[in-house]
């Protein structure tokens, strides 16, 4: 028997996934809890015994900011609206709002539900590959 | 385990120079040694902090280049520590470990860094590199976009109107700009009031610019040895009485981060090995990267309670004279923050706080002090606890 260990689910194929629509992450088969993104491993009970799986892509905002300030690379995007949001699912993601006026962005933006979707960012330099971003759009 | 010391420290004046990061560290470093009354070859090893050199100079493996420039011998082990903001702190937690396991009797610690040098908008992108770069910065989430969102964090979750929260933060700032303005190594020595933090451009909703640390170039370093010879060369020892050290991975992992369980890890292991609690703290040096990283690190140091730290600031509980000082130097929001130099130089003032040389910013009858440095969005953290 082998004793390599293959990544189940890199982030080129997570990547891809957002590109045709999907949400993948990985449901752990010991603990049954999710790993969104991927890591090798449960990000709860550290099992490697997880299947890939489409998550239902429906999210409430935790947190927010709004970006007025940006890195290299954004300053076409300027404002712009970064959040966490809590998946159905369990796990956390960070993403781009969309779907908001940026200047009209309050904390009453905490608790709406929003649906996880894909875009690709602006290039950046030293970002190899095609990048992908995770978008939070506001139902 | 032996008992380690630091016996010289030496830091730069923070802030914009046209010096190299091999000069600037050369600076602080001489000092240290100076002031340990030792020679450049009686060090044995050299640990460099340094966060983005690559990027701000084009300058890889700086270690080597740095023990040259000092004149230590060839058979000096010299290394660069990368820990984001965190890198010279974790250089001198090994420096400890290894002087503490008898691996090595006299090493130089800290770090450089020429932040400055890349302008705002390289750095801001280089900054955001601490961040996951496969699941955050493609979202275009930036350093301040992190303490940003653990501000409404915060607010909401311990019921703190947001304006209330940002005055309170305003006062953080108000603080360490009055503290630095007693610090003639600061890069900005001047005092603020809570309206100058108010008026300020948003960089981040709801970070003003005055909510925000400085880009700086810089460098400081200090001496660690043992015990014995420390008390041979030097008057006043101050000892390392505990060290600790915690990781974490991407934000969303994290989850709710106004509990940073590395942070929290981190201080557990230093307080149990220095053998003192958080109300034994006279001093702190903090990572006031951002006003509100203060108020929450300060409640993930055991020092408040949860959810009472924007309270007490308010109450001027953390000023010099009150409950605990904290960033006597003036913090990383106003001594400055050159990344990978950052923690070396709380510990530069916190060696001086014990030594008590530190004039007018002088926390009277301070015993036992601590660091704490964050790196990343606290993927490393690393407190040291110190005492005479
Ligand atoms: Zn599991």
């Amino acid at each position: 028997m082998s004793s390599s260990v293959t990544y189940k689910l890199t982030h080129k194929m997570f990547y891809e996934g957002l590109k045709e629509g999907k949400l993948l992450g990985l449901k752990c088969n010991s603990c049954n809890t999710y790993t969104c993104p991927p890591k090798i491993n449960c990000a709860q009970c550290n099992s490697l015994d997880m299947d890939i799986v489409e998550l239902n892509g429906k999210a409430e905002i935790k947190t927010f900011t709004v970006v007025r300030v940006c890195p290299e690379g954004f300053e076409g995007e300027l404002p712009y609206v970064v959040a966490l949001a809590e998946l159905e699912e369990g796990p956390w993601v960070c993403g781009r709002v969309v779907g908001v006026d940026p200047d009209k962005v309050t904390m009453d933006i905490i608790g709406k539900k929003a649906t996880v979707g894909g875009k690709i960012p602006p290039k950046l330099s030293y970002a190899p590959g095609e990048p992908m971003a995770i978008t939070l759009k506001i139902s | 385990m032996r008992k380690v010391a630091v016996m010289g420290v030496g830091m730069t004046k923070f802030g914009p120079t046209e010096k190299s990061q091999v000069e600037l560290f050369a600076e602080a470093a001489m000092e240290a040694i100076n002031t340990s009354n030792i020679k450049p070859k009686d060090v044995q090893a050299l640990f460099l902090g340094n966060g983005l050199g690559d990027f701000e100079e084009g300058q890889l493996n700086l270690a080597g280049f740095c023990a040259n420039e000092l004149g230590l011998p060839p058979e000096t082990t010299a290394m660069r520590f990368e820990g984001a903001c965190a890198s010279a702190s974790i250089a001198i937690r090994n420096a400890f470990l290894l002087v503490a396991s008898g691996a090595y009797d006299i090493v130089v610690a800290g770090g450089t860094e020429r932040a400055l040098s890349m302008g705002t908008s390289l750095a801001t992108r280089t900054f955001a590199m601490g961040t996951d770069s496969k699941y955050e910065e493609f979202s275009g989430l930036t350093f301040p976009g992190v303490f940003a969102m653990l501000a409404h964090l915060y607010a909401d979750k311990y019921n703190v109107p947001l304006p209330k929260l940002k005055e309170r933060m305003a006062m953080v700032a108000v603080k360490n700009h009055k503290n630095g303005a007693k610090n003639p190594l600061a890069q900005f020595q001047k005092e603020i009031t809570v309206e100058t933090v108010l008026k300020g451009f948003v960089v981040a909703d709801p970070l003003q610019l005055f909510d925000c640390c400085p880009f700086s170039d810089g460098a400081a370093a200090v001496i660690v040895t043992t015990d014995e010879i420390a008390k041979k060369h030097v008057e006043k020892p101050v000892y390392i009485l505990g060290a600790g050290q915690g990781s974490a991975g991407s934000l969303c992992r994290q989850k709710d981060y106004t509990i940073m369980p590395s942070r929290i890890a981190s201080a557990k292991q230093a307080y149990k090995m220095a053998g003192v609690e958080p109300k034994d703290i006279d001093v702190a040096e903090v990572h006031d990267c951002f006003t509100i990283a203060e108020i929450v690190l300060l409640e993930n140091l055991g020092l408040f309670e949860f959810g009472t730290a924007s309270e007490a600031v308010e109450k001027g509980e953390t000023e010099i004279g009150g409950k605990i000082a904290v960033n006597p130097s003036g913090g990383l929001k106003a001594k400055g923050h050159p990344v990978g130099a950052t923690g070396a130089a709380q510990v530069y003032e916190i060696v001086k706080q014990l030594r008590g040389e530190c004039g007018a910013r002088q926390v009277e009858n301070a015993k036992i002090g601590m660091t704490d440095t964050l790196g990343g969005d606290a993927g490393s953290i690393v407190n040291l606890i110190f005492g005479i």
